[in-house]
């Protein structure tokens, strides 16, 4: 195994990265071995995001190498043979209804992912009702509601308030964020948290599933 | 290439003075009475003493971001305030006259919907066209440049808006794409070939719902007018006037997109930074031209993607940085006042952003830290900002107090500072809105 992909793709190098990884595939290396290097780099890149070394360019290169290399792993996989890497919880999260905004909720995502979650994004302007849905469909212990505008905490709180309504509210815990939310909202909303940005987010939720 | 926009020349001084000297005439504005222009005069007084840092005004000048809350607060949808420009109008009065901020800011950016749906925009969705009536308009992201196209945007930045940009964002303007290229028609020989796709109909159809939304800009455009002549004429100056983007977000927002943006950091950091100072003149001239339209010295020039979180310190001091000092020095060279408007936070930033000329800008901030803001940039620009709009939205009155009360402390003493708020104030609760602005008025003497 090449031991520099790691290395490769937690120093942005994506080129070498991509060759690393394709050079091993050829030579007949474990599919499930390369994807386990890029599951460590990206650890490696979440670890030093949560320290201020990394910010948001770097997460998202992160994120395209692993999508390049996953793909090019793919032909190598037997079949049913996907990593299978245990996972310490779930988390549905979406965008509220009447916001469009993604970037900070796939952030949250992408580093919950790299943290050993199971997400299930419901991506953006999603209904209070495909909430609950979710919830019951998926049962995660994490609920998270994300809302850049000012005019969707409304919105927020109606989940929220949906999620009571329909009876599973106390299955989860609700944390909220983006750039129109602070403490303040998620008591406004009901929520259970706030987190200020991504690296919150995750510790918030890796309590919860703690217990 | 001869290095421009590095400091400022002699006559930037002697320029903003001119300029402030015509904003504080208020020269041709119908003034109802005399105590309102007496008004007028004492907060464009206030804001000139805060900016130019030479004496503390006598009082903090109150100049929130309305955003949308007005058309809220008068119980309109967002739709009805996109189409009625009458009721747009009585919207605007109503806030100035219950509220009485120190300035209020012209509602340009209520922009009119019958423009947008005679060029069929596409990288916009508004009230009643995919959100609904009582939503704002939001942006869609996208790649509207690809990757391979930057060299393209270097060698040619209006040719690639005009025949690339446009078609793709104006579902109307998509035959655009068969536009000539400009300095290809020089010659004799090269005039038919040049007209040739003015004489295609589709080309001329384009035309037709250009000035279709021309004529429906200019009927707007006439009531924004009025609107501003009259709230102004009771006494209130505008906060700003005009527009202009740093070249780092004009890619970042709208051509490459956030994560288009952030990846050619790594992938594409030459061309990157060469569009970046490719777009500075166009900026610079974008800023002057809108100030002139809208008779303004204060450009609003919201910033975005050099936020803290969104990239390093380097990356900062590398690709955001030099090209938006460029264009402040541009502006300010012109004798304007770039309003710089930091969303986000921009505590990691406080250090760079002070290498700017005295008394020249306004740093608005957003969610910064302003005890360190005074401490740092202050001492250079004065500062606005920064009540939280989570606070306006979901607090009570008494909260809101407190937090102003605060704020004034951290940010209001030796002048310097303009009150406001972090963000347009749109979802705040008009009690609220009401506590601030009368807390601030009042407790803001200096000293």
């Amino acid at each position: 195994m090449p031991p520099d992909l790691v290395e490769a793709i937690a120093g942005m190098r994506e080129e070498e990265a991509k060759a690393l990884a394709q050079e091993a595939l050829e030579a007949g290396k474990d599919p499930l071995e390369v994807l386990e290097q890029c599951r460590e780099a990206m650890e490696l890149v979440g670890r030093w995001f949560e320290e201020g070394k990394y910010f948001l360019p770097e997460l998202i290169m992160a994120g395209e190498m692993l999508k390049t290399i996953s793909k090019m792993a793919e032909p190598y996989l037997k079949q049913g043979s996907g990593p299978s890497s245990e996972r310490i919880g779930r988390v549905v999260i979406g965008s509220v209804a009447g916001d469009i905004h993604d970037i900070g909720k796939d952030m949250v995502a992408f580093l919950l992912e790299v943290n050993g979650f199971q997400v299930h994004d419901l991506g953006v302007d999603v209904d209070p009702q495909r909430f609950v849905e979710a919830v019951k469909e998926f049962q995660p212990q994490v609920v998270g509601l994300s809302a850049l505008l000012s005019t969707v905490l409304g919105a927020m709180k109606e989940t929220v308030a949906a999620l009571v309504e329909a009876g599973v509210r106390d299955r989860v815990k609700i944390m909220v964020g983006g750039s129109a939310v602070d403490e303040g909202v998620a008591k406004f909303a009901g929520a259970d948290g706030y987190g200020k940005d991504a690296v919150a987010a995750v510790s918030l939720a890796k309590g919860w599933v703690r217990g | 290439m001869k290095e421009r926009w590095t400091q400022v020349g002699p006559e930037a001084e002697e320029r903003q003075e001119q300029r402030f000297a015509a904003w504080l005439s208020g020269e041709g504005l119908p003034f109802s009475r005399d105590e309102a222009k007496e008004a007028y005069r004492e907060r464009v007084t206030l804001l000139k003493e805060a900016i130019q840092l030479k004496k503390p005004p006598r009082r903090i000048p109150v100049c929130p971001s309305p955003g949308f809350f007005p058309i809220q607060y008068a119980g309109l949808t967002m739709y009805q305030a996109m189409y009625d420009y009458d009721k747009l109008a009585q919207a605007w009065r109503r806030y100035c006259s219950d509220f009485a901020p120190d300035a209020y800011t012209s509602p340009s950016t209520i922009v009119p919907g019958r423009m947008l749906e005679a060029l069929d925009v596409l990288f916009y969705r508004w009230p009643g066209h995919g959100v609904g009536e009582d939503q704002e308009y939001q942006y869609v992201e996208k790649e509207y440049m690809l990757p391979g196209e930057y060299q393209n945007l270097i060698d040619d930045p209006t040719g690639f808006f005009l025949s690339t940009f446009f078609p793709r964002v104006f579902g109307s303007l998509k035959p655009f794409e068969g536009l000539p290229l400009l300095p290809g028609v020089n010659e004799i020989p090269c005039l038919p070939p040049a007209m040739a796709p003015f004489g295609r109909p589709e080309l001329r159809s384009a035309l037709e719902k250009l000035m279709e939304a021309g004529q429906e800009t200019v009927t707007w455009l006439a009531a924004v007018g009025r609107i501003n002549q009259s709230v102004m004429a009771q006494g209130f100056p505008s906060f700003s006037g005009g527009f202009t983007k740093a070249p780092f977000d004009l890619i970042g927002d709208t051509l490459r997109g956030t994560r288009g943006v952030l990846t050619d950091i790594f992938r594409r950091p030459d061309e990157l930074k060469e569009a970046c100072q490719r777009l500075t003149p166009l900026m610079i001239k974008a800023g002057i031209s809108s100030c002139r339209a809208a008779g303004h010295i204060m450009p609003f020039i919201p910033l975005h993607k050099g936020a803290d979180g969104f990239m390093s310190d380097q990356q900062f001091r590398t690709f955001y940085w030099p090209s938006l000092r460029k264009l402040i020095i541009g502006l300010v060279d012109q004798g304007l006042v770039p309003l710089l408007f930091a969303e986000g936070s921009y505590n990691r930033r406080l250090e760079v952003i002070s290498d700017l000329p005295q008394g020249k800008v306004v740093w608005w901030f957003d969610q910064t830290d302003m005890e360190e803001a005074k401490r740092t940039v202050g001492r250079v620009a004065c500062l606005a900002g920064n009540v939280p709009l989570a606070l306006l939205c979901t607090g009570r009155p008494d909260q809101v107090v407190d937090h102003c009360r605060k704020l004034i402390r951290a940010a209001g003493r030796d002048g310097g500072f303009i009150f406001s708020t972090g963000a347009g104030m749109q979802g705040a609760r008009p009690e609220n809105v009401k506590a601030m602005i009368d807390f601030a008025k009042e407790h803001g003497g200096s000293g």
